[in-house]
């Protein structure tokens, strides 16, 4: 595949080790904000090629990880009533609720259904007059633009059985939540390549400045993330805290200007619960009042407990590099993969699910 | 592949016209098919008459056979959806699935039983195409199906059809293939592309609008196996890794014979499309359905006249050497990236689901 | 967080383009792209175009991974 194959050679991959292996004398924990680079390095068995100085830490950047517990229990209680035809991407099907998950659900009688665009759930209540249609519309700033896309869409073509539940979540929110702590044990940020492709490499510069830690925006290729740990080592070295990109071929320092104005003519900021997280001012996206009619949790106000996180997770911890998920009380007692409190147990390449498998 | 059932050039998804022509027509199973009576004898008697072999035409309530040596026996049964999708449908499946099952003891399959539970109101004509397709399959493998029954259920008590074929076969003497078998310095053979099947499925069955013309490679490996066992004997451990992948297959081996495995991804052929719906998806490859390969254990010394052996045959010419087993890690698979890193290839929880993430 | 994947446009109508990856066809929706034309790369994410990918910019990135430090 062509811009694919390229960046997967191990000729140059080696290259790169050897650039990176110069920086030996600095023993620093990088953070992949985002869970597909995550995926990457896991799935190429980047971890093992680095030196021993240089650690990697995965980053809330999973969006069913730090999808909220009562959010988690709402969205499964919208799929109890039968009326409903659930949309959703696959990610969310198996994360469990407090008792429940979409897919026991599913197996209980309740129609979820697994979709790979937002403008397929549209089709769905197209052709589905007589049932409510709901999309479950997670995901960071790369897929809040085409929910927000496929909602103007319903609004022109009145489809008016199409609603979404919006968990959706913005990033450089949580990259201060997590460089505002004291306790930050983190020398540099490989920023999430396609959520940049929508914000541009200009929103993270605040982070880079105020809280002096050196910022690369990666692709998603080997390479890319090979090149990406090698630039920031090279930033530290000079004492540098900028934004860089690496995955210039897609990324502009402005960002997609229409993916931004989509966002901003259906959704306004608001506070948000992250998994882990606790509540993150302004990190979360909610309909404007205009699209009233396409939300979800307004038209049937799924009653949930009120959602409470175990004291002890040690999620946030573990997520800035001040702790290790052996160090957390619940790891491995009570939260395991099967049973997962915390988004870094939840994500099957989390630090914690990582741990338990491999540690 | 069967010419009745390739697909028309040009034709994307030429399946839901296949179905739509079925559901156009009126003949449909009904209770009465089940009843024992009339209906259910003539169902049956239509069956015999294709599958037309001696035991089976008796119609007694077992067929009576000869045999003599080691029998390898084994049963499976498909509930695929959809029940016809590029490449094959649920007949073709359920012989050539117990076929294969059969080859990988090294048994040379000799007769078959079939079993179909159909749900009321399923077409007649949809039924007839699924018997052809197996009596097709039977032939092109060699086997025959000697026994077998139909039941029907009230609508909605199954989907469609459901066939459980059982199989039995031959095992010559000096043939000893198990999944414990696998011994330190064996070489792995895989025969060819993986995914294509799972891929195939998931195209025809989820809604989402990829077209591709990959087909399943839902095919009898019986043929392949004769030939590999005529140039050795030599061969430790043989599997076709359908549910659950490549991946879980070399799992369970590593498990059972309590070896160390490690493969190399870059030789491990994936058809361009295959990989490019699993990019999209986020899926692994090697973790994806196939219904006509085989990942064959052999030691180094005769491994380089089996890979032969396999390439000869049609089904196998894109086979590799993709790894070996080793004296590190015992009990796990630990693939070699493409770029030269390491992972440790995990047994899967439950079924790969598409992820945006 | 977010798979997206290149694909080269084959035709576009509107907002509306057909795809090809790696040999796999499917709709895409190209809104979100300014002045997009047949021939050129994508990046694809759940059915939408994302962004185009600059040949130029790919092929200037290689060779920085290429180079020695």
């Amino acid at each position: 595949m062509k811009f694919v194959d390229e960046f997967r050679d191990r000729t140059i991959a080696e290259r790169i080790i050897k650039k990176i292996e110069r920086f030996d004398s600095l023993k620093v924990n990088l953070m992949e904000v985002c869970g597909t680079h995550t995926m990457v390095i896991f799935k190429q068995g980047l971890k093992g090629m680095l030196p021993k100085n240089v650690n990697l830490l995965s980053g809330p950047g999973c969006p069913v990880c730090v999808t909220s517990q009562e959010d988690i229990d709402k969205a499964i209680e919208l799929a109890r009533d039968r009326r409903m035809i659930i949309t959703t991407f696959g990610d969310m099907v198996r994360v469990p609720g407090t008792n429940s998950s979409l897919e026991k659900e599913k197996a209980n009688g309740a129609d979820v259904r697994i979709i790979y665009s937002p403008s397929e759930a549209l089709r769905i209540a197209r052709e589905n007059p007589d049932k409510k249609v709901v999309f479950l519309a997670i995901g960071f700033e790369t897929t809040s633009p085409l929910i927000a896309a496929s909602v103007m869409d319903a609004q022109k073509e009145k489809i008016d059985n199409f609603f979404i539940f919006s968990t959706h979540k913005l990033i450089p929110p949580a990259m201060e939540a997590l460089s505002k702590s004291k306790e930050l044990n983190i020398e540099g940020f490989i920023c999430p390549g396609h959520v940049s492709v929508t914000i541009g490499s200009d929103a993270y510069r605040f982070i880079a400045q105020k809280y002096n830690v050196p910022c690369v925006i990666g692709g998603f290729e080997a390479l890319d993330v090979l090149q990406s740990i090698y630039m920031l080592l090279r930033q530290i070295k000079e004492n540098r805290a900028e934004v860089e990109i690496e995955y210039f071929r897609a990324v502009h320092p402005q960002g997609n200007i229409i993916a931004q104005q989509l966002i901003s003519e259906v959704f306004e900021v608001t506070d948000v619960r992250w998994r882990g997280l606790g509540i993150i001012p302004r990190s979360g996206l909610r309909l404007r009042k205009k699209f009233y009619d396409y939300d979800a949790e307004r038209e049937f106000q799924p009653k949930v407990k009120k959602g409470k996180e175990n004291p002890d997770c040690a999620c946030g911890q573990v997520l800035r590099g001040v702790k290790k998920p052996t160090q957390c009380k619940l790891y491995k007692r009570i939260c395991t993969p099967e049973n997962p409190y915390g988004p870094c147990m939840v994500s099957s390449e989390g630090t914690c699910a990582a741990y338990y498998k491999y540690g | 592949m069967d010419p009745a059932w390739s697909l028309p050039k040009g034709h994307v998804q030429p399946i839901t016209n296949m179905v739509k022509k079925f559901e156009d027509d009126a003949k449909r199973i009904l209770l009465a098919h089940g009843s024992g009576g009339k209906l259910s004898h003539q169902l049956i008697k239509s069956f015999v008459k294709k599958f037309r072999n001696l035991p089976l035409a008796k119609l007694d309530d077992s067929a009576v056979l000869k045999f003599k040596g080691k029998l390898a026996f084994t049963t499976d049964s498909y509930v695929v959806d959809p029940i016809y999708f590029p490449g094959g449908d649920i007949g073709k499946l359920a012989v050539n699935g117990t076929v294969n099952d059969l080859a990988m003891v090294g048994a040379r399959p000799l007769y078959l039983s079939a079993s179909a539970i159909i749900e009321e109101g399923f077409s007649l004509n949809e039924l007839e195409g699924i018997v052809d397709s197996m009596n097709r399959a039977a032939r092109a493998a060699g086997v025959k199906i000697v026994a077998g029954d139909t039941k029907v259920v009230g609508k909605g008590g199954a989907d469609k059809v459901f066939i459980n074929t059982s199989g039995i076969g031959l095992v010559d003497s000096g043939v000893d293939i198990s999944s414990k078998n696998a011994r330190l310095g064996d070489k792995i053979i895989l025969s060819g592309t993986i995914g294509d099947h799972g891929i195939a499925i998931l195209n025809a069955r989820e809604g989402f609008d990829f077209r591709t013309k990959v087909k399943s490679d839902c095919q009898p490996l019986n043929g392949m196996v004769s030939e590999i066992l005529k140039v050795s004997k030599n061969v430790h451990v043989l599997r076709d890794p359908t549910r659950g992948g490549l991946a879980t297959s070399l799992n369970e081996i590593a498990k059972q014979s309590g070896v160390g495995i490690e493969i190399e991804e870059e030789k491990i052929p994936v058809k361009e499309e295959v990989k490019a719906v699993c990019e999209m998806l986020g899926f692994d490859p090697l973790y994806i359905a196939n219904e006509g390969k085989l990942v064959a254990f052999v030691p180094q010394k005769d491994c380089a006249k089996i890979l032969n052996a396999i390439k000869k045959n049609k089904q196998g010419k894109d086979a590799q050497i993709i790894g070996a087993v080793v004296s590190r890690h015992k009990g796990r698979v630990v693939v070699k990236t493409s770029v030269g890193g390491e992972r440790v290839l995990d047994m899967l929880t439950g079924e790969q689901l598409p992820r945006i993430c | 967080m977010c798979l997206a994947i290149p694909a080269k446009i084959l035709k576009i109508e509107d907002n509306l383009a057909q795809v090809d990856m790696a040999g796999v066809r499917r709709q895409a929706d190209v809104r979100m792209v300014n002045n997009v034309r047949v021939g050129e790369y994508v990046l694809i994410h759940a059915g939408f175009a994302i962004e185009k990918i600059g040949e130029k910019e790919a092929e200037e990135t290689l060779k920085l991974l290429r180079e020695m430090a």
